[in-house]
């Protein structure tokens, strides 16, 4: 997110999916797209199969896509800015890049093309594991598409070194000429369904709806105006983990928690129960009792998306209905209701009497939302930016120009991942999610279904690493990291490269994110997920007590 | 362009355009069964079939591609007898169970049955039990109710280049098998095309009769595709999801979690009273109480602590209208920048 509003000046998907279908390259990397967003991995495998295009897979796990790819890059883990400034290197050097796109549109070309002079593909190849030929054939075939497309997600995002990652793919993007046009761009695919509308609609420390900064005083003005208030804070807020460190050191003392789980989502887990017990007080919101919630003072019961009107944003910003079908459970009332209700007893007045009345508050605030009303989103919905009622909606961005004037490229030199395999902790551990499952498994490990389908945790280990081990699928093995351990049962599968295990983060009798590492990268604030040493050890009585 | 005659009206469509296209372009209506508008034509159930003149044997309108001055009649007493021994055929093997089938009341079998007036059983004793497997648990496979159309199949194949099923044997005894266990998503793309009751959901024993279930149009919870799908109501229980074909992103796909991933809207476990903890246990409360104990508590910290000393996570599962009142909340209520969500994670 960051790292695409520095390149662009804004941060979302630049194209819609079905752009995909108009790309001759798209090239993959980060996202394990067919188990964390199957609809759009639908979209990419049409686009190889009826529409021939050429798939580039660049992912240390043998993803399922990679079955449709005609290129597979293995890189190490962590190692992403390397490879991408070698592909830039190759593009460079054999003269492929879009001279005159790069003149029009962009700026600071000279000090990225120093910067990636030395990444020539053995020197890559050293960092990355990629054999160079590999690299160059990956360059070449990128470099020549018209248009190719990016897509990326948290593979790309959950590292110590994240926005730069991001920044390298958008210098990728613009160096071939391929953002701002159909068929082109650059994908970030976000993870959870409303991750997009949160953040547009503010829910963000340094930003109000819309991305307008709280440090603006016109924008303030406006805002006081609308919430009739007298002054708005002028100075940016804690971030997430901001807030839980703030919370040990005692600066934080109450917090407000709205269906979120950070018990089991956040990185060290430890680090944050400690951080949430150093709380006077906590409030956690949700629809079922939580890790997270376990430790509030006071729960309050919501209701899921089925219980409730209003609207998601998905990751091509297009705006949709979420409409009720079903009352809510027992007393369990809307978000929103209780947001509303709580206000009051602070002595403040939100009175709406839909949901939608409180769209038409965000019209009024929220330049890129203008355009969006419910009756024009009642059969489809519509991509912001939309910023009136006559406007048909925006489904590819920078399209003239980019939203911050020019495109700029950063110079990024790689830089190792805050903690790599030793003698002691040999394996890099990853983490990610299963397509069954859904992030912390709140919702989907409550039925049957999915879990008939997936049931329990499973470490997957390389086959080869499994007979150094002495383990067979099934057994069970412990995992040990700085932080802490877990004990799970383990798959064996070409998944993972050699030294790699990889842990999904679903399940609360395992919590991977004990292990994990709370390094965060120093600009977007997210948690270093996809990287961090292990050691692997077999159970001896295979059966994990 | 081709021109045609098409039951006497003349029509010009595009190279290329199968007959039954033409026809539908016409306003002329084919009877269908194996033909699906996202899939190519299977050609497999011989019910689109017409008289061309000049040609012997009525072809199948589905897969045969329109041609110069062709004079095409879809319905004549020839082809009627024809679709109807077709029809016949097929129920033969299949027993007229739509009172207790989940497909009763839209089903295209039954409904061409009825339109074709077919009465009296036609179903013959029990074919030779097959041992059969589906690829997945959350789908049951009715080998009796199957009619052999293939679109199931195929749908696994064009739509989600798996693969994961297809036919297996021949003539009377041909079922549909896992020929790829392990490619099976359980994503329920072949429920979504089978016209029959052959192919069930697995998972809510509660169902109600199509005609009496209301069908809400929303979208997913899960992921940020943002699929529109289709909440099926019943008694104020959800009891499956559907969706529709061109509608939204998914255009009438879904993935696992969007299909099959509702249950924990009726979970036991879900929360539905306030809770207020005293000595360490939870204690249910009204929301009187608990609102203004929630109330007291932030006025009190923030007026010896300082607004900031107060923090509010959103959250990506949430609408855009709860985020927004949300940071509404923490900024102009409380006075603090401190809100984030779990996003970055
Ligand atoms: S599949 Fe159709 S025709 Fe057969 S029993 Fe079910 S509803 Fe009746
Ligand atoms: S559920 Fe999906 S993957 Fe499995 S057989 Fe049906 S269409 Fe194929
Ligand atoms: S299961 Fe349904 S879709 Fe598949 S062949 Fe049988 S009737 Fe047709
Ligand atoms: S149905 Fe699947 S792909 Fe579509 S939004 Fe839901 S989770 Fe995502
Ligand atoms: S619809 Fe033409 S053969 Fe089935």
């Amino acid at each position: 997110m960051a790292g695409l509003a520095t390149a662009f000046g804004s941060g979302a998907m630049t194209n819609p999916i079905a752009d995909v279908l108009k790309s001759e390259v798209i090239l993959v990397t980060g996202s394990n797209t067919t188990e964390n967003h199957p609809i759009f991995a639908n979209y990419i495998k049409e686009a190889v199969l009826k529409k021939g295009a050429k798939l580039i897979v660049i992912d240390p796990r043998k993803i399922d896509l990679v079955d449709y790819a005609s290129i597979w890059l293995r890189p190490k883990p962590g190692t992403d800015v390397a490879w991408i400034n070698g592909l830039l290197h190759v593009i460079i050097r054999e003269d492929l890049h879009d001279a005159e796109y790069i003149k029009e549109r962009t700026e600071g070309f000279e000090e990225l093309k120093a910067c990636v002079e030395k990444y020539n593909p053995e020197y890559v190849s050293e960092i990355s594991g990629i054999p160079s030929s590999d690299l160059i054939n990956a360059a070449l075939t990128y470099g020549k598409a018209k248009p190719a497309s990016i897509m990326y997600a948290m593979g790309i995002t959950q590292h110590i070194t994240g926005t730069d990652n991001v920044k390298s793919l958008a210098n990728l993007a613009m160096l071939c000429g391929n953002v701002g046009v159909e068929g082109g761009g650059i994908n970030p695919l976000r993870g959870q369904n409303n991750v997009q509308g949160a953040c547009d609609l503010g829910a963000l420390p340094n930003v109000f709806t819309g991305y307008q900064p709280v440090t603006n005083d016109e924008v303030r003005q406006k805002f006081e105006k609308t919430w009739g208030v007298d002054s708005l804070q002028s100075t940016a807020g804690l971030t997430v983990t901001e807030m839980f460190n703030a919370a040990e050191e005692g600066k934080v003392k109450a917090m407000y928690i709205m269906g979120e789980n950070p018990m089991l989502s956040d990185p060290d887990v430890h680090h944050i129960e400690h951080c949430v017990k150093s709380l006077e007080f906590l409030v956690v919101q949700d629809i079922f009792l939580t890790e997270t919630a376990e430790y509030a003072d006071v729960v309050l019961p919501g209701v899921p998306f089925a219980e409730k009107d209003g609207t998601f944003t998905n990751s091509e910003r297009r705006v949709q209905r979420v409409r009720r079908a079903i009352q809510p459970r027992g007393e369990a009332r809307e978000d929103h209701w209780i947001i509303c209700e709580l206000s009051k007893r602070m002595g403040y007045h939100m009175d709406y009497g839909s949901p939608s009345e409180i769209m038409e508050e965000i019209r009024t605030v929220t330049p890129s939302y203008a355009g969006i009303t419910y009756e024009r989103i009642e059969k489809e919905g519509i991509s912001w930016p939309c910023p009136g009622e006559d406007h048909p909606g925006t489904a590819i961005l920078h399209l003239e120009r980019f939203a911050r004037g020019k495109g700029l490229f950063s110079a990024i030199d790689y830089k190792k991942p805050a903690e790599l395999p030793d003698k002691e902790y040999p394996f890099l551990l990853t983490t990610g999610r299963v397509l069954e499952h859904y992030h912390t498994g709140t919702m989907t490990r409550k039925g049957k279904g999915l879990n008939m389908l997936y049931p329990e945790l499973l470490a997957e280990i390389n086959p080869e690493d499994a007979v150094g081990l002495g383990i067979e699928s099934g057994d069970f093995v412990t995992v040990t990291s700085r932080r802490g351990d877990i004990k799970v049962k383990t798959i064996i599968s070409e998944r993972p490269d050699r030294g790699v295990v990889f842990v999904p983060f679903h399940f609360k009798e395992s919590p991977a994110n004990i292990l994990t590492i709370n390094a965060i990268d120093p600009i977007a604030k997210i948690p270093e997920y996809k990287v961090c040493a292990v050691r692997v050890e077999r159970q001896k009585d295979k059966t994990g007590d | 362009m081709v021109n045609l005659t098409i039951d006497g009206k003349e029509v010009a469509v595009k190279e290329g355009t199968t007959i039954l296209k033409a026809a539908r372009f016409a306003g002329i209506e084919i009877p269908t069964l194996c033909y699906h508008e996202r899939l190519n034509p299977i050609g497999s159930c011989r019910m689109c079939i017409v008289e061309i003149e000049g040609l012997a044997h009525p072809m199948t309108a589905c897969n045969t591609p329109v041609t110069e001055g062709i004079i095409v009649t879809t319905d004549s007493p020839r082809l009627q007898k024809m679709r109807m021994e077709t029809l016949k055929l097929l129920l033969v093997k299949h027993p007229l169970d739509c009172p207790v089938c989940d497909k009763g009341g839209e089903c295209t079998l039954q409904d061409l049955v009825h339109e074709f007036e077919i009465e009296g059983a036609v179903y013959q004793a029990e074919r030779e039990k097959q041992e059969f497997s589906y690829p997945t648990p959350l789908i049951n496979y009715w080998p009796d109710r199957c009619i052999m159309c293939l679109r199931c199949a195929t749908a696994c194949r064009e739509i989600k280049g798996l693969g994961a099923i297809d036919i297996d044997g021949s003539g009377f005894n041909a079922i549909i098998n896992a020929v790829n266990p392990d490619k099976c998503e359980s994503c329920g793309e072949c429920i979504q095309v089978c016209p029959t009751g052959a192919l069930t959901e697995n998972l809510t024993g509660y169902k109600g009769r199509p005609w009496m279930v209301n069908r809400v149009m929303t979208t997913c919870t899960y992921c940020g595709c943002g699929c529109q799908l289709e909440i099926n109501v019943f008694n104020n229980r959800i009891v499956g999801i559907t969706t529709k074909d061109g509608i939204g992103v998914n255009k009438g796909s879904l993935c696992v979690k969007g299909r099959f991933g509702y249950e924990f809207i009726e979970s036991e476990e879900r929360l539905t009273k306030p809770l207020i903890k005293k000595d360490g246990r939870f204690h249910e409360a009204s929301w009187d109480e608990a609102l203004g104990l929630v109330a007291e508590k932030l006025k009190a910290i923030k007026a010896s602590h300082g607004a900031d000393a107060i923090a509010g996570l959103s959250s990506a599962r949430c609408t855009n209208e709860e985020n927004y009142l949300m940071q509404k909340f923490m900024r102009a209520v409380i006075g603090t920048n401190n809100i984030d969500h779990c996003a970055r994670l």
